[in-house]
């Protein structure tokens, strides 16, 4: 017990281990450091390079016209695509989380986010191939069978993302409504999305910045198409983003490499942009539900 | 949904809200089902009869073998120490416990003669005849005039909502304080206030029965005062229950009152029905000790 003793009255600098003990915390404290800027270093050079040799390529041509000029059909044909995987993704995905936050008891609740959990660590060419055998095989590729799969990415997203923030809208709310003899349905519509909304939306748009970058599934499924204008057709492969820059990158050509770099550019962009988008919004619904 | 005949009468009287309907005398299932409990003689005025009452979360036991007759039209107030019961039992009164996981009930509880945990009755149903305000004010994140209007626009009573919005409103004393800013957040409100809108929100739909648990133990001595205030104007319209941690709050507002404790004599520690009489019986004059510790503030 002595070597613990110490001095009371003695100035208050480092005695005994403490010289070591805050070499460590620095130690740590250091490296912990480091690993964040790291990760911010990364991002931030993969978005110079990109808007480095991908800014050369931009012009107004390269945005609004097809191949071989442009890649105005790729933004397009993404834009479809990623338009229906959302519109079978989002209505399922928030149903989803509804029946865990509402209507599950909890037994339920556990296997369903687990299994949500495994599904959004599918590897993507796996997805793929699944749609392809499902649609494709035997068939033709088409812009549909891309939304399917890419629909398949975003639910797990949008299921989770919704739950948590259901999650934040106080149980009182609802014991308020139940009280007031309102059926859980009506609650839901009247009470409990309009709370959850914002960040519905928030992990709606995640889910759509995450898919419209998605690119194995596509390979498979909507790959074999006419760049040179613009498609609409569903139902046979139309192009798109993700797919024009493998293949632009593939040629042995300096100008197809540039161009997939611009192309790069467009989709980080929309991609950054949406998320930022998101944050914002969900920043906002945020302080709305915590008044 | 509803055993309700006179629903279409509530439209009618609606602009005329002071007028009550009475609603309560519709057995709580659909009318057609084949109901287990036929209406029983409960004694006259008598809105809940509990007939020996346990409830179990789990396999802990929160209530042992309560019966009590609550009338029809008076204020009945619950208290007992913490831990004892009382808010087991009111929620029990209307169903809101069915959704605590491992809730089970043994005994009855009848409500106009109808056993409420029958088979074919409707737990909606149930709340739409029993309402309830909880301890913290929980407004919804609507407007004042949407916190109101909002159940009865779900209830079907859609015919002269802004009368209905401010007969609530006059109902829970708190009309002339917002009644220009009907539009504004409900969540811009006081405490004592958001409280009251609380329970001009329950009493917008007119149930019969009001269940208060501890409405105003948030609140400070003011807004409590105006809350006391308020359960004397709704005495007589509503058959009103409240749990209170407060005897002073029992003493002034109720006419009878339940003493629940702990009853640690048994082999598993539940609470239980001490006393119930007279709210002026019960502090006056208590007949068993353990009633008359708590309400000379020997403990609790």
């Amino acid at each position: 017990m002595s070597e613990t003793a110490f001095d009371p009255t003695a100035p208050l600098t480092p005695t005994g281990n403490l010289r070591r003990r805050r070499a460590f915390n620095r130690f740590a404290e250091y490296g912990a450091t480091a690993a964040a800027v790291l990760a911010v270093a990364v991002l931030a050079i993969v978005i110079y390079t990109v808007v480095a040799r991908g800014a050369s390529a931009l012009s107004l041509e390269f945005l609004f016209t097809g191949e071989p000029t442009g890649i105005g059909p790729a933004i397009v044909g993404t834009g479809l695509i990623v338009l229906v995987a959302t519109a079978i993704a989002m209505p399922l995905g928030v149903l989803i989380a509804l029946y865990l936050t509402e209507f599950a008891g909890g037994r339920a609740d556990r296997p369903i986010r687990l299994m949500l959990d495994l599904m959004n660590g599918l590897p993507s060419i796996v997805i793929g191939l699944f749609v392809f055998g499902l649609l494709v095989y035997g068939k033709t590729q088409s812009a549909f069978a891309g939304s399917i799969a890419l629909a398949i990415i975003e639910l797990p997203l949008i299921a989770r993302g919704s739950q948590e923030v259901l999650l934040l809208v106080p149980n009182s709310m609802r014991e308020a409504a139940d009280a007031l003899g309102v059926s859980r349905w009506r609650t839901v519509l009247g009470v409990i999305l309009p709370s959850a909304l914002g960040g519905i939306v928030t992990a709606t748009v995640l889910a759509v910045a995450r898919a419209a970058g998605e690119t194995a599934p596509l390979i498979l499924v909507c790959s074999v198409f006419d760049s040179r204008g613009v498609s609409l057709n569903p139902f046979e492969a139309i192009p798109n983003i993700p797919v024009t820059i493998f293949t632009l990158s593939e040629e042995a050509n300096p100008t197809g490499f540039a161009r997939a770099w611009g192309a790069s550019l467009v989709l980080l962009s929309f991609i950054l942009l949406a998320s930022l988008a998101a944050r914002v919004l969900l920043a906002r619904s945020r302080s709305k539900v915590a008044r | 949904m509803s055993g309700l005949d006179s629903s279409a009468g509530l439209d009618e009287v609606a602009g005329s809200a002071p007028a009550r309907v009475r609603i309560q005398s519709g057995p709580l299932a659909a009318p057609n089902g084949a109901n287990g409990s036929a209406p029983r003689e409960t004694g006259i005025g008598a809105v809940f009869e509990a007939r020996d009452v346990s409830v179990h979360y789990g396999r802990k036991r929160a209530l042992a073998s309560v019966s009590l007759r609550i009338p029809r039209n008076r204020i009945t107030a619950l208290i007992g120490p913490s831990g004892c019961g009382k808010t087991t039992f009111l929620r029990s009164l209307n169903r809101m416990n069915d959704s605590v996981p491992g809730f089970r009930i043994d005994g009855q509880v009848l409500y106009h003669g109808h056993d409420m945990y029958g088979g074919n009755v409707d737990r909606v149903e149930v709340r739409r005849r029993i309402g309830m305000v909880f301890q913290k004010p929980n407004p919804f994140p609507k407007s004042i005039y949407d916190n109101i209007a909002w159940a009865p626009r779900n209830l079907g009573l859609k015919h002269g909502l802004d009368e209905r919005v401010e007969a609530a409103l006059r109902g829970a004393a708190l009309w002339d304080e917002v009644k220009d800013r009907l539009k504004d957040s409900a969540l811009g409100l006081s405490g004592g206030q958001q409280q009251r809108l609380c329970i001009a929100r329950a009493i917008a739909i007119e149930p019969d029965v009001l269940l208060l648990d501890e409405p105003a133990s948030a609140l400070d001595p003011i807004a409590t005062a105006s809350i006391e205030e308020l359960m004397h104007s709704l005495k007589g319209r509503f058959t009103i229950v409240i749990v209170t941690h407060n005897m002073q709050q029992a003493a002034r507002v109720a006419d009878q009152t339940a003493f629940f404790s702990l009853d640690s004599s048994a082999a598993e520690p539940s609470g239980t029905l001490v006393e119930f009489a007279d709210t002026e019986a019960i502090f006056s004059h208590p007949k068993d000790p353990r009633t008359r510790d708590y309400v000379s503030g020997r403990f609790g």
